[in-house]
């Protein structure tokens, strides 16, 4: 398996697209950006016959997902991209297992417009399914394709042949002809029927086992690994001068002074868009710090009051919906449901923005030649960006290629697209040189795309013998929904909407897919006599929002399961009974029981409340992800400083039941994760703004957790092989945080339901 | 003005013609062509661009080449190779102790300074050393896991 950034294509290709990928790794000579745009890739249309699994129905090609190499390597092809959550390594063990090949034969090739499918983005834990789905399929379709030439070619019924090893076998004998050998470089050229049946799971031999992640080994020898790490010859680099705050438009700035700054070659400026091409990366850094300092800009007090979201989050609904099994409804929204002879319980939640944050600011190279465009970029969906450059540029999408080259980890919808706009503008205003652009850290942080502030309120009625009579929710939200769409109206980039003739970024989209965006997982899992769902949505974007790992099921399982855990107590029942007693899917019921067991829980029927100056708690989360996906429940031990209100995390005990597994290894890391990351939203994370602008622009505003603050952290991942593959990658977030909340309560005796839940809250709760 | 600045990095003189204010992380980036290093934030906020100067940690973003001159850097490549592994580089990968792996050159070398200094160190030590790098995927468990394990190793 190669471990470089990048799977070089392969030579026998019949595009010039491989020189390109080895030269900007640095291994080869001249080069070539003059693709055949046309390339290998073949029309994508509807299937016909056999529903086919995940993606396999929009491109039912065999060739548009694998090729076998005349030396009987293996290249697959996989519209998804990697982020770190361990695709490649997931999607080759599908392929090794249902090909036969030894897995150190095979190549990923990963999301790029003039190479893979078109899987759209990879996002909401769909890649195991979609993409995962269709390797399966097509590897299981290519190697009875691959028999069947065998028994021609050997004059041998297809039912004496078996597969191993790469190669087509007699049963009991020795002949044997590789793959290589069989197809001689050619293609498959036929369509997945469908009819092909995959691996019993039993037979599993590559698939469930924790193969070593393709992708780590580069990262911790220091190799180029990332889209930062891209070298072309000739590349220059290039930086954004952003508007010091959203709608602010460039009176002046003396941008002639400016081009005479050593190294510079171009100051680039088309309306209130400021960008600056240099020779070198620190020369870049100070013209644009140049540039910041001479720029006068028009701005207007235009955000609304950070501390009152919630109140206008109420102000501002543009649209009030029902949402019944994960989807919304047309019609009349119903009264709340109330009921005579049970009691009422209320509790209203609040979430704050929250930044993606990545380590490393987004970054993106671009070079124009020829005509053609390409884009290195590590954006989540390479056609949707491609296309959403073609609209910003006004230039043919087929004439750019964009190539997903890995980034800074973020889960969701950070500056990737915006940076890959960035280089494709200063690209387009000096073509002929690569262009490197990156953010710096205060663009990062000031122009990232925030996960929405939610407000949530929820009401039921509780039996005197504690169970849910029934149960109301509503939840208030902007959008959760702004990746590059490539098609009018405006545009999502953040360069075109500050170009002379502008695109602006269009009204939030009003979603109604199962369990999409702010209504994902608002719909408990539990048994809850009648309920009534509600979506109060506002289109507006006071702050400019996107897609955040897990969307809206964060704050929605932050609210319902602390809300559990509100009733529960109120009904003096176990939290854990309390949950098993309303829940039917004995496979929720199993995800609970690990780990509550494994972390030893401690039944009680109200909060525990030590005395003590320094006081312990215990807390349970648990969901499964939109009700369809990943079940994972977390414990959480903690310690609450009374003084202070500090808390420290002591230990984390997650189970987590994703189907059948395909690594198991990288299912924990995912959920692990997606803890840790979720505790650091959950304690400590909150974007801060005044009337006009950001102000947490740096790692000093906007902190999140460190060493001395991660817990200890046990998982346990239970594999189901009589069931479908699911992902994983946002199952953790929801229930770690109300984990927290929850095991806050069993110390401290008080509800916290205001994210985040700092020392300040804590402290004053106490009281 | 550019000025002739010659730089020790990883056991080899190099001499580079740049502003000697030019932070360090861009001279080992772009001249020397060298990847472990990363820029996160270029305030000293993050740890992703530490490197070794003299066997201290260093924020080679906010230091500039000037005054790095005279020292002896070491930045991830300098360490170890696929075919001889510094402990630390092996550890990561038996951990599997990265998701997007951006700061985990930051990470192995801050460990590096930690562990060379005393690799006897007790688990609150640890975290404190790292407590100035951040991780944003949340692999924070396992680094620990594969620093205790590289220091396991480095001991024996």
């Amino acid at each position: 398996m190669a471990t470089m950034m990048k799977t070089p294509t392969a030579k026998s290709s019949g595009t010039q697209s491989g020189l390109s990928r080895r030269a900007f790794i640095g291994t080869a000579g001249a080069l070539v950006v003059t693709f055949s745009f046309a390339g290998r890739l073949l029309a994508q249309e509807k299937g016909k016959g056999p529903k086919l699994p995940g993606s396999l129905a929009k491109a039912p090609e065999l060739d548009s997902w694998l090729r076998v190499e005349a030396d009987g390597t293996v290249t697959i092809f996989t519209g998804k991209a990697e982020l770190g959550q361990g695709i490649k390594t997931a999607i080759a063990q599908i392929a090794a297992e249902e090909l036969d090949v030894p897995i150190a034969r095979l190549r990923i090739v990963t999301a790029d417009t003039a190479e893979t499918p078109n899987e759209g983005y990879t996002a909401g834990s769909q890649s195991i399914q979609d993409s995962g789905g269709a390797v399966r399929q097509a590897a299981a379709e290519a190697r009875a394709a691959l028999v069947a030439l065998a028994a021609e070619r050997l004059g041998i019924a297809a039912d004496r042949l078996e597969t191993a090893n790469g190669a087509v076998r007699v049963r009991g004998g020795t002949q044997t002809i590789g793959y290589g050998d069989l197809l001689g470089g050619k293609r498959l050229d036929r369509k997945a029927e469908g009819k092909v049946k995959p691996k019993e799971p039993s037979r599993y031999e590559i698939v469930g086992t924790s193969v070593p992640r393709f992708d780590i080994p580069a990262k911790v020898y220091g190799r180029p690994a990332y889209v930062q790490d891209i070298r072309l010859p000739g590349m220059i680099h290039g930086r954004v001068v952003h508007p010091p705050s959203y709608g602010a438009t460039l009176a002046s700035v003396d941008d002639a002074k400016i081009a005479t700054l050593p190294g510079v070659l171009k100051v680039v400026r088309n309306g209130s868009f400021l960008g600056v091409i240099a020779e070198r990366e620190e020369q870049a850094i100070r013209a644009a710090d140049a540039l910041k300092a001479s720029a006068k800009w028009q701005e207007s007090a235009a955000l609304p009051d950070m501390k009152a979201m919630p109140a206008w989050l109420e102000a501002n609904v543009d649209v009030v919906d029902r949402v019944v099994n994960g989807v919304p409804k047309e019609g009349p929204v119903p009264d709340a449901i109330a009921r005579d002879g049970v009691d009422r319980v209320e509790a209203t939640y609040t979430k704050s923005y929250t930044m993606h944050g990545s380590i490393g600011p987004s970054a993106a190279v671009a070079e124009m030649k020829d005509g053609g465009m390409t884009v290195w970029s590590h954006s989540q969906g390479v056609y949707p960006l491609r296309d959403t450059i073609a609209l910003m540029l006004k230039i043919d999408k087929k004439n750019i290629r964009v190539i997903h080259t890995e980034g800074s980890g973020c889960y969701g919808h950070n500056a990737a697209d915006d940076a890959g706009g960035d280089a494709a503008m200063l690209a387009a205003a000096l073509p002929g040189r690569p262009v490197r652009v990156q953010w710096m850290r205060a663009d990062e942080h000031g122009w990232e795309p925030y996960g929405s502030a939610m407000l949530l309120k929820a009401s039921a009625g509780l039996t005197r013998d504690g169970r849910i009579a029934y149960w109301n929710y509503d939840l208030w939200s902007t959008s959760h929904g702004t990746r590059p769409r490539g098609r009018p109206p405006g545009n999502q980039l953040s360069a075109a909407w500050h170009m002379a003739d502008p695109q602006p970024l269009p009204k939030a989209e009003v979603v109604k897919g199962r369990h999409s965006a702010e209504y994902r997982n608002s719909d408990p899992i539990y048994d809850v006599g009648d309920s009534r769902i509600v979506r109060h949505f506002s289109q507006e974007m006071p702050l400019r929002v996107s897609s955040t790992r897990s969307l809206g099921a964060y704050a929605n399982v932050f609210a319902i399961e602390s809300f559990m855990d509100e009733l529960a107590a109120k009904a003096k029942i176990d939290p854990v009974v309390f949950r098993l007693n309303h829940l039917k899917d004995q496979r929720a019921k199993d995800v609970l029981l690990a780990a509550t067991r494994t972390a030893g829980w401690r039944e009680r029927t109200g909060p525990t409340k030590p005395g003590g100056a320094r006081v312990r708690g215990q807390g349970v989360g648990f969901a499964q992800y939109k009700n369809e996906k990943c079940y994972a429940c977390v414990v959480v031990d903690l310690e609450v400083d009374r003084g202070s209100g500090a808390v420290q995390l002591l230990r984390a005990t997650i189970a987590g039941e994703a189907g059948q597994y395909i690594n198991p290894n990288g299912i924990a890391n995912q959920l692990e994760g997606g803890f840790v990351q979720s505790a650091s939203w959950t304690l400590k994370e909150q974007v801060t703004f005044d009337r006009t602008r950001i102000t947490s622009l740096d790692w000093a505003g906007y902190p999140i957790l460190t060493f001395p603050e991660v817990p200890e952290v046990e998982t346990h991942v239970i594999n189901r092989s009589d069931l479908p593959s699911l992902g994983a990658g946002e199952a953790s977030q929801g229930p770690s945080s109300a984990a927290i909340a929850n095991a806050i309560f069993d110390a401290i005796g008080v509800r916290l339901r205001d994210l985040p839940l700092t020392p300040d809250k804590i402290k004053s709760a106490i009281g | 003005m550019a000025e002739m600045i010659t730089l020790r990095v990883n056991g080899q003189s190099h001499s580079v013609a740049a502003e000697p204010d030019t932070p360090l992380l861009y001279i080992l980036r772009n001249d020397l062509g060298l990847s472990g290093p990363k820029f996160g934030c270029g305030l000293a906020q993050c740890g992703a661009c530490t490197v070794l100067a003299g066997g201290e940690a260093i924020r080679s973003c906010s230091v500039p080449v000037s005054a790095a001159a005279r020292k002896d850097i070491t930045t991830l490549e300098g360490i170890g190779t696929p075919e001889k592994p510094h402990p630390l580089q092996a550890a990561f990968v038996a951990e599997q102790a990265a998701q997007c792996g951006y700061c985990i050159s930051g990470m192995i070398m801050q460990a590096k300074a930690l562990l060379d200094r005393n690799a006897k160190l007790s688990d609150g030590e640890l975290r404190q050393g790292m407590a100035g790098n951040l991780c944003r995927c949340g692999t924070h468990t396992r680094i620990v896991k594969a620093i205790k394990r590289a220091a396991k190793d480095m001991g024996a």
